[in-house]
């Protein structure tokens, strides 16, 4: 009985001594007397296991000695003993240095994830960050001041501040920071104007990854602000046709003259919103006039493009309004919405034809769409027509079912009274 | 011109004694008497699903490729293709709209009592192929909707215990919704399940001359001898042309349905899209499928789903063998089956409208 009992009583307890056990062999097997210590103390010396454990470094078997220096498996003032190679606090200003010594390191970063990058600290020191660093600025961001210190994760971690979501975050908290960028002076609204931009609403509204940061247009480790003949090639990055038509528009010389930014001229940089139609033409929310005046060719090219973009989008709502009330009336017009989606391709095509800035290109796509809507407009005004022709049918067909029930119904009283 | 016709059938095929039951045949009169047009509406509807279903096998093509095309040819292309196809799918809502209404007044005026016992017994079994007729038709036109309605449907049918899987594999004709489920859906619509029905309906309707009319219990009382013979009405013309009128009315129904809000086809199904939010079947498995919704997972370690089937083919056999089994019960056994009736009729009209209401 007792036998048994004691048998029951290993079996409750054997996963318990077994993670006892294998604690017990990894703490002899990687000492690491560093937190022991540091666990206790007040920050800014403060590193606690939770924290460390879920460092990257961390996780691939790195220690504090790796940075720090010394000797872990010692718990006494040995461990942080200069003869054991001990830095101690690393200085802001060595920071890049102690992280490149294993990130620039192409054949030591292979061991761990041969798909990093290398060039991280060749690139710090081309950034207006590095630059000023080299400077003596002791202020400028280093490594650990956007990637963290003791909590270090991988940029694909959500909970990464430079994961993709937390980047702009990351950058406003110095940029941000009116008392801390007096002495740059710079602006400190970036952030503002970001957050109200199209592009954060696709990366933290809609989720869409792709859509960019602070760092998809200044870069990362060698983060600077483009220049003014440069900045084309940044959005052209993604908005590849706009650019390439805005490049053999009259536009391109005429901004190179003025020393006008390409694309930030005409939608802001931070702050860029979604475009309208209402940005072209001589309207109040135009921006065309910002430069051109009635009476220039310039001026001119804008009402006619405006104008040629109005039509095409009141003739596609026109026919969608119509498709939708046929499809309301029950009718089958899924072809006609498949043309539809043509239409407003076209739309599409020639908003981003307006960067040729020339009528007669923007005309190609809008002569295009036109012809579409016309169509699917002709196909929604039969669509409801046939409905129509269906509900006199309709109404005939009921009045000889009425007619002939009466006449049913007049035999059997003729019939039912003979009989009777 | 008519007198010419029936003298010429007469000299050949002595018609008049042919026709002589048919003259002969009465139709009982009484207060209740117009639930003995149901039936014969739901014979007109099914009629019309025969013609329209015969002219939409013109252009239908049962194959996933080409099925959710044809149909859209047939609303968009064929002449009069959308009346048709419109009529098709809500006389088959209506017929099995008014099979049901038809089992419930048979239930209530116990029109099911000795010796109409197989005359139930055959409706009953219409009854369930017309709900296999909706269920095979459903997935016809290959959209969205019908695909994931018949994958939840076919799911359900393979938690029958010990035959649930072979019985899902073979509706689906393998693993999986496919163009073989498509195929065989198609061979079970226009060929296995006609064939059936027709055979059942010859039946019933042969039952239903040899028997003839019931007459209510309640108001079998009110009906002396002296008065029975002046309350009848031939069935030839008098009833006959009664029903005709019916059958009128449920076309310009149809009609307008048809014209007024033609069915939908959705969006072509495809097998590798998630399923979309609201997946729902038709409305007459509704009160089947909002019970399995409801039921818990687990009750007493048996799987829910399981019970909940088990419960429903158990209810079905007993509603099908009612006459059988309320003869057993004798007196107190009527009141079992009306009970049953009215809380069979409160339990599916609530279930469907809680189906339709819950999100």
């Amino acid at each position: 009985m007792d036998t048994s009992r004691n048998k029951y009583a290993m079996r409750l307890l054997s996963p318990f001594l077994t993670a006892l056990l294998l604690s017990a062999v990894a703490r002899a097997q990687a000492p690491n007397t560093c937190l022991d210590c540091h666990i206790a103390l007040d920050p800014p010396y403060k590193v606690t296991d939770e924290q460390f454990s879920q460092d990257i470094h961390a996780q691939k078997g790195l220690t504090c000695a790796s940075c720090h220096g010394g000797d872990p498996s010692k718990d006494d003032q040995d461990a942080m003993s200069k003869k054991a190679g001990f830095r101690g606090k690393i200085e802001r200003k060595d920071v890049p240095a102690v992280c490149g010594r294993c990130h620039s390191d192409g054949a030591y970063m292979r061991r761990y994830n041969p798909s990093l990058r290398t060039d991280q600290f060749a690139q710090y020191l081309t950034s207006v960050h590095g630059k000023r660093r080299v400077q003596g600025d002791d202020r400028v961001a280093v490594c650990t001041d956007c990637h963290g210190v003791h909590d270090l994760r991988p940029a694909s971690d959500t909970r990464s501040k430079v994961h993709p979501l937390n980047i702009a975050q990351t950058c406003s908290r110095c940029h941000a920071d009116v008392a801390y960028m007096k002495k740059y002076s710079i602006a400190t609204d970036q952030f503002a104007g970001y957050s109200a931009s199209v592009h954060h609403e696709a990366l933290n509204l809609r989720g869409d990854l792709s859509a960019p940061t602070c760092t998809t247009c200044h870069g990362n480790h060698g983060a600077a602000p483009p220049g003014v003949s440069t900045v084309q090639n940044v959005c052209s990055t993604c908005h590849v046709f706009q650019a390439q038509l805005f490049e053999s528009s009259p536009h391109r010389a005429a901004f190179a003259a003025a020393s006008l930014p390409g694309c930030v001229t005409c939608h802001s940089n931070h702050r860029i919103s979604h475009p309208t139609d209402a940005m072209l033409g001589t309207g109040a929310e135009s921006v065309c006039t910002n430069c051109h005046t009635d009476g220039d060719a310039g001026y001119q090219a804008a009402t006619q493009i405006a104008q040629q973009l109005e039509r095409l989008d009141t003739s596609a709502k026109g026919a969608s309004e119509i498709l939708d009330r046929a499809e309301s009336a029950g009718m089958e017009v899924s072809d006609a919405w498949l043309e539809q989606d043509q239409a407003r391709d076209s739309l599409t095509k020639s908003r981003v034809a307006i960067h040729s800035f020339n009528p007669a290109r923007v005309q190609e796509e809008i002569a295009a769409g036109l012809q579409i809507t016309a169509k699917t407009h002709a196909e929604g005004i039969a669509a409801l027509k046939e409905r129509d022709y269906r509900r006199r049918g309709l109404a005939l067909s009921l009045l000889a079912i009425v007619a002939v029930v009466i006449g049913l119904s007049l035999y059997l009283r003729k019939i039912e009274a003979r009989q009777q | 011109m008519l007198a010419s016709v029936r003298k010429w059938l007469d000299v050949r095929f002595d018609w008049a004694t042919l026709t002589a039951p048919l003259r002969k045949k009465t139709v009982p009169v009484h207060e209740l008497s117009h639930w003995y047009f149901l039936g014969g509406i739901t014979l007109f509807l099914f009629g019309i699903q025969v013609g329209t279903g015969i002219l939409l096998l013109l252009y239908y093509r049962p194959s996933s490729n080409e099925a959710f095309e044809s149909v859209q040819y047939i609303m968009t292309r064929v002449q009069f293709g959308w009346l048709v196809r419109s009529i098709h799918s809500w006389a088959a809502n209506l017929m099995i709209f008014t099979a049901f209404c038809h089992m419930f007044s048979v239930l209530f005026l116990r029109a099911y009592r000795k010796p109409r016992e197989l005359t139930w017994l055959s409706g009953m079994l219409l009854l369930f192929l017309a709900m296999g007729f909706g269920f095979s038709g459903y997935l016809l036109p290959w959209n969205t909707l019908a695909f994931f309605a018949t994958k939840v449907g076919t799911d359900i049918a393979g938690q029958v215990p010990l035959i649930g899987r072979p019985l899902m594999i073979f509706l689906r004709g393998g693993e999986e919704v496919t163009g073989a489920t498509l195929s065989r859906f198609f061979g079970f619509h226009v060929a296995v399940l006609p064939g059936i029905t027709t055979l059942l309906i010859l039946v019933h309707l042969a039952l239903i001359q040899r028997l003839g009319m019931s007459v209510p219990p309640a108001v079998e009382p009110q009906r002396t001898p002296v008065r029975q013979q002046s309350r009848e009405m031939h069935f030839f013309p008098n009833f006959l042309l009664r029903e005709l009128m019916a059958w009128y009315i449920a076309l310009g129904v149809l009609g307008a349905l048809a014209a007024l809000s033609p069915w939908g086809l959705g969006t072509k199904a495809d097998p590798f899209a998630s399923a979309p939010a609201g997946i729902r079947p038709e409305w007459y498995f509704m009160f089947m499928f909002q019970t399995l919704k409801l039921i818990p997972a687990k009750i007493w370690r048996v799987d829910g789903e399981m019970i909940g089937i088990l419960g429903f083919g158990a209810a079905g056999v007993v509603w099908t063998l009612l006459p059988f089994l309320e003869r057993s019960g004798k007196g107190r056994g009527q009141r079992w089956a009306l009970g049953a009736g009215i809380f069979a009729l409160a339990y599916m009209t609530s279930m469907t409208v809680y189906g339709y209401l819950a999100k």
